[in-house]
């Protein structure tokens, strides 16, 4: 049928040195710059030193890299094939977590896989988008209007959202719940299902209140009145502004923060590394880094609208919306906007599993990318490969 | 295809509305940031070098305290003491295992280590044996390959070389207690030390400096990273008393065993070269603290070792006060240098007899006659003539009840009684009777040792004011310069009374019927003119009259008399007074004199105005019976 309506470049079988040519080079250097951007910043951190941080974290991101181009290179019609089946071993991860899972840093959120760990809950980032982008993909759009066709992939975000927030780790199932209420919102549900959502939703605070755990409910009542507990547990809000404000215009220079480097913030590598950041680069090096990520942003943006088929477009929005909502929080969080809920910066952040969901995540945007003009049918059975 | 387009518009709609929400958050975090970083950003400049800068004090070695000649009667000694780092030990306990092995470190201490070790930060040096000896600490030293975490270290502590002898005037200095703390961060660190008592609190403040600083940028451990500003400070200064230390050691250990005080004051001056106060204690244990046994040994001993009896004991004067009744009498007019009474042992006064402590009575005596002898009924009769409200004046004239101001914490005021004094405390009228009493030194009235001294020395230098002091007047005074009397205020007592009072108070010590005749000195130039005062504390009931007083040594110690003496030397040119006071001694003349005649041979011995070969005075003396 519509296959052979036109003999474009999309319609025929590209090599995979062909479809790497196809890459988004302007996306891929917005990435290393900013990849580049952490390294320094881990570099300061560590007073100098690659030794601490940024050697393992350059292996990270080289591995995380590679994976990239991989998932770029794929045909986008083995990751709607490939959807359902990744979302299920994600789910199968997640119960693992729950099973065997290592504690780390107080919470069950590692798999232990011989010679690296595995976070579960960041695979479902992923995995959530694919699935999603794959069942509003498969139904029609008069279907997504109907009620009882969101009850699928409602249980596919609640299902993910519950396990994550029992490990307990809220800023994650925050993003899964966030990226796929995004997601519903782009497949084109009504609106007034988002209301009726919403007001569920605040009728079962107290609900939720009352299953959350001590320190999730302290970080939220800190984050209401910071100040009041200085020492306490308000210390990291109120250091990490202390640091940041300190920082004025043009910050105190690359390896001068002081505040940072005299630890007044711990683990600043990881979740607080912007803090360090607009210390010592200011507002100016704040604002170029927030440049990056809404470049970035709208290169997704862009891909997603240019894309031909509804799965691309949805994959493409669904990996932007995770994308924004990361650095959103984060930075936010850090600056004293929303409670302290432990998402990391985007590609800047110490840590590994997090760097390669982003860099897998941006390897989809670029499959779709490269794929923008496939043609991919409702239904699976009636695909042609 | 149709469908696929309805799709995309759909999505395009829903996406660019996302975007611009997104677009619309991204510039509330544009707006925070430039928030924070730019109209917040002096406010959190300021509140981040408060963060990183820290003040560390720096105290100053603290000021000594020397005695008249320079001699130190309070310095700074080394402390060598045992600090012990948590962070650079693989473990503490193993660490404190080998130290047992070397020196010796009981149970509670090891407690207390392990306490502060978990309790601070790791790298805070905790204090685990203070006051080591040398040896101990070089063997520390020569072991310290086998202490990780150990670090030897010299301090300084408050040594007292004279311990005992001086412990009253100068106090000591202990760790500052949660009363004390006046916001003073100096105050606040560990092992602090401020003056207790004594010249050490009330000049606290000269003997401790200015504590210098240290601005350290620190980080959020409270370790110092760097040193950005130093500031030395000064170091506090010494101190000189007009105490003679040799004299102070002498006179306390005159004292023996004895509860009292000898007070020695320069009669021009007003230095005083001896305070001494019976029993003592040692200043050196509050260094370091007193255990709680310790504390209450002395705080509940029978003969109160930590009071200052020389300024906070108050006691009747007993026939000391005649003087004062004497002049009183004289300078009011009111009986004639040559008043004379019949002592038959007792005079009836009102419904009853007020009694002469000589049962068989005087005689007939003159004024000079009956301080001589200490008669009693005679100074009932002029004390009865004169009134309570003209020795009330001269008493306080000559500085008894008025407290001397020498400048150390917890002088007493003493008691001058007055009719206004009795209707206002007890609600009563005076009576005729205690006029009586007062004459001859009992009743209410009440002085302390060193208001004893003054009105001796004001007596003794011809009725001119003296303020008591504890602090040499020049740092630099030679003996040639304090001889030279400064500018004196005058009592307005005249000449004649005052050489009548000095005639009698001879009389005492160097006529034989003197009170003190056995405690006098015979060396020409030395001699002393006094008078002896013994004080009942306890009534004596009229079966104890008709029958036999017992004699002092065979009641119990409480129930036994004061002895008091006052006096001054040499007699033709009076340079230093004395008072003695010994609580349940006995009578003042077989009691306090012969303290009082040793002390005073001694000062003069001691004076270096005076050239006298050593052990020409010790050579002339005759032992005396007591």
């Amino acid at each position: 049928m519509a296959v052979r309506t036109s003999n474009n470049l999309s319609e025929r079988r590209l090599t995979f040195v062909q479809r790497i040519w196809q890459l988004n080079w302007g996306l891929v250097l917005l990435i290393v710059i900013t990849a580049l951007i952490g390294f320094a910043t881990l570099y300061s951190i560590s007073g100098g030193s690659t030794e601490t941080w940024v050697s393992r974290q350059l292996i990270r991101f080289g591995v995380g890299f590679t994976l990239m181009l991989i998932v770029a290179a794929v045909d986008i019609r083995f990751w709607l094939r490939a959807a359902f089946l990744i979302y299920g071993v994600a789910l199968a991860l997640l119960v693992a977590v729950e099973v065997v899972g290592t504690v780390g840093m107080g919470a069950q959120r590692w798999v232990d896989l011989g010679p690296f760990q595995l976070q579960p809950s960041e695979v479902m980032k992923i995995a959530l988008v694919l699935a999603l982008a794959r069942y509003f993909h498969g139904i029609a759009h008069e279907d997504v209007a109907q009620s009882r066709r969101l009850v699928v992939p409602t249980l596919m975000v609640i299902i993910p959202v519950v396990l994550v927030l029992r490990q307990p780790d809220l800023g994650t199932a925050l993003l899964l719940l966030i990226g796929a209420v995004s997601m519903f919102f782009l497949a084109g549900v009504r609106l007034w299902i988002f209301g009726a959502a919403i007001m569920a939703a605040v009728a079962a605070v107290p609900f939720a209140w009352h299953y959350l755990h001590d320190y999730q409910r302290e970080r939220i009542l800190i984050f209401l009145s910071p100040e009041r507990d200085p020492l306490g547990a308000g210390y990291h809000i109120l250091q990490s502004k202390i640091a940041l404000g300190s920082g004025g215009v043009f910050g105190k220079g690359f390896l001068q923060g002081t505040q940072s480097h005299l630890n007044f913030l711990p683990e600043i590598q990881t979740d607080f590394i912007f803090t360090m950041l607009a210390e010592e680069l200011g507002l100016v090096g704040a604002l170029g880094l927030l440049a990056l990520y809404v470049v970035m942003l709208i290169y997704a943006i862009a891909i997603a609208l240019r894309s031909r088929n509804q799965f691309g477009r949805l994959l493409a929005m669904g990996i932007a919306a995770t994308f924004f909502v990361y650095f959103f929080i984060n930075i936010a969080m850090v600056t004293g906007l929303v409670p302290v809920v432990g998402v990391p910066l985007p590609l800047v952040s110490y840590g590994g599993t997090a760097m390669v969901t982003i860099l897998v995540g941006f390897g989809l945007v670029m499959s779709v990318y490269i794929h923008r003009d496939v043609r991919l049918p409702r239904r699976a059975q009636t695909e042609e490969l | 295809m149709q469908q696929d387009i309805v799709r995309q518009k759909a999505f395009t709609r829903r996406a660019l509305i996302f975007s611009g929400g997104a677009a619309a958050l991204t510039t509330v975090l544009v707006g925070r940031l430039y928030y924070l970083q730019v109209i917040s950003a002096h406010r959190y400049r300021v509140l981040a070098d408060e963060n990183r800068i820290s003040w560390r004090l720096l105290p100053r070695t603290r000021g000594r305290i020397l005695d008249r000649f320079g001699v130190e009667v309070a310095r700074n000694r080394r402390n060598y003491r045992i600090l012990l780092i948590p962070e650079q030990t693989p473990s503490v306990e193993r660490t404190l295992f080998v130290l047992r092995s070397l020196v010796s470190l009981d149970d509670r201490d090891q407690r207390r280590v392990l306490r502060d070790a978990q309790r601070n930060a790791s790298f805070m040096p905790v204090t685990v044996l203070e006051d080591l000896s040398w040896e101990e600490f070089a063997r520390i030293n020569v072991h310290m390959p086998d202490l990780p975490g150990v670090q030897p270290d010299v301090g300084e502590t408050r040594f007292y070389p004279y311990g005992q002898s001086l412990a009253h005037p100068v106090g000591y200095v202990g760790p500052v207690s949660p009363e004390e703390q006046t916001g003073d961060p100096l105050l606040e660190l560990p092992g602090f030390r401020i003056g207790k008592s004594g010249i050490e609190k009330a000049r606290e403040k000269v003997l401790r400096g200015t504590a210098g600083n240290s601005q350290v940028e620190v980080n959020a451990y409270g370790r110092a990273i760097r040193e950005l500003e130093r500031e030395d400070g000064e170091p506090g200064r010494d101190i000189r008393l007009s105490i003679d230390m040799e004299l102070q050691r002498f006179a306390h250990k005159r004292l023996g065993n004895e509860a009292g005080s000898v007070v020695v004051m320069d009669v021009h001056t007003g230095d005083v070269l001896a305070l001494v106060s019976a029993p003592s204690f040692d200043p050196n244990a509050f260094n370091l603290g007193l255990s709680v046994e310790q504390w209450r040994a002395l705080s509940r001993h029978p003969r109160a070792p930590l009071v200052h009896r020389a300024i906070s004991g108050q006691y009747a004067p007993g026939s000391t006060f005649k003087m004062i009744v004497a002049l009183a009498g004289l300078e009011a007019g009111v009986i004639s240098t040559d008043h004379r009474v019949f002592c038959s042992g007792k005079i009836e006064f009102g419904d009853r007899f007020f009694h002469c402590w000589k049962k068989g009575g005087h005689g007939k005596l003159s004024l000079v006659n009956a301080i001589e002898q200490s008669c009693d009924v005679h100074f009932y009769d002029v004390a009865r003539r004169v009134g309570i409200d003209r020795i009330g004046q001269m008493a306080k004239r000559l500085g008894l009840g008025v407290p001397t101001d020498i400048g150390v914490e917890g002088e007493k005021d003493g008691l001058v009684p007055s009719r206004e004094w009795k209707r206002e405390r007890l609600g009563q009228p005076w009576h005729q009777g205690e006029t009586l009493v007062t004459g001859i030194g009992q009743g209410y009235l009440l002085v302390t040792p060193l208001q004893l001294a003054v009105m001796t020395a004001q007596i003794a230098n011809g009725g001119f004011r003296v303020k008591p002091t504890l602090i040499a007047h020049e740092p630099q005074a030679s003996v040639q310069q304090a001889t030279a009397p400064p500018p004196r205020e005058a009592l307005g007592l005249s000449a004649g009374p005052l050489s009548l009072i000095h005639r009698a108070m001879d009389l005492v010590s160097n006529s034989p019927r003197g009170t003190a005749y056995r405690s006098r000195i015979r060396k020409p130039g030395m001699e002393i003119a006094g008078k002896t005062g013994t004080v009942q504390v306890r009534r004596i009931t009229k079966a104890e009259r008709q029958t036999r007083l017992l004699k002092n040594e065979e009641r119990p110690w409480r129930d036994r008399d004061h002895g008091l003496f006052v006096g001054f030397a040499p007699f033709d040119s009076p340079r230093y007074a004395v008072a003695v006071v010994i609580e349940h001694g006995g009578g003042g003349a077989s009691s306090a004199a012969p303290v009082a005649r040793d002390v005073l041979a001694e000062v003069q011995r001691r004076d270096p105005g005076r050239v006298l070969a050593v052990g020409e005075l010790v050579a002339d003396e005759t032992p005396t019976e007591i």
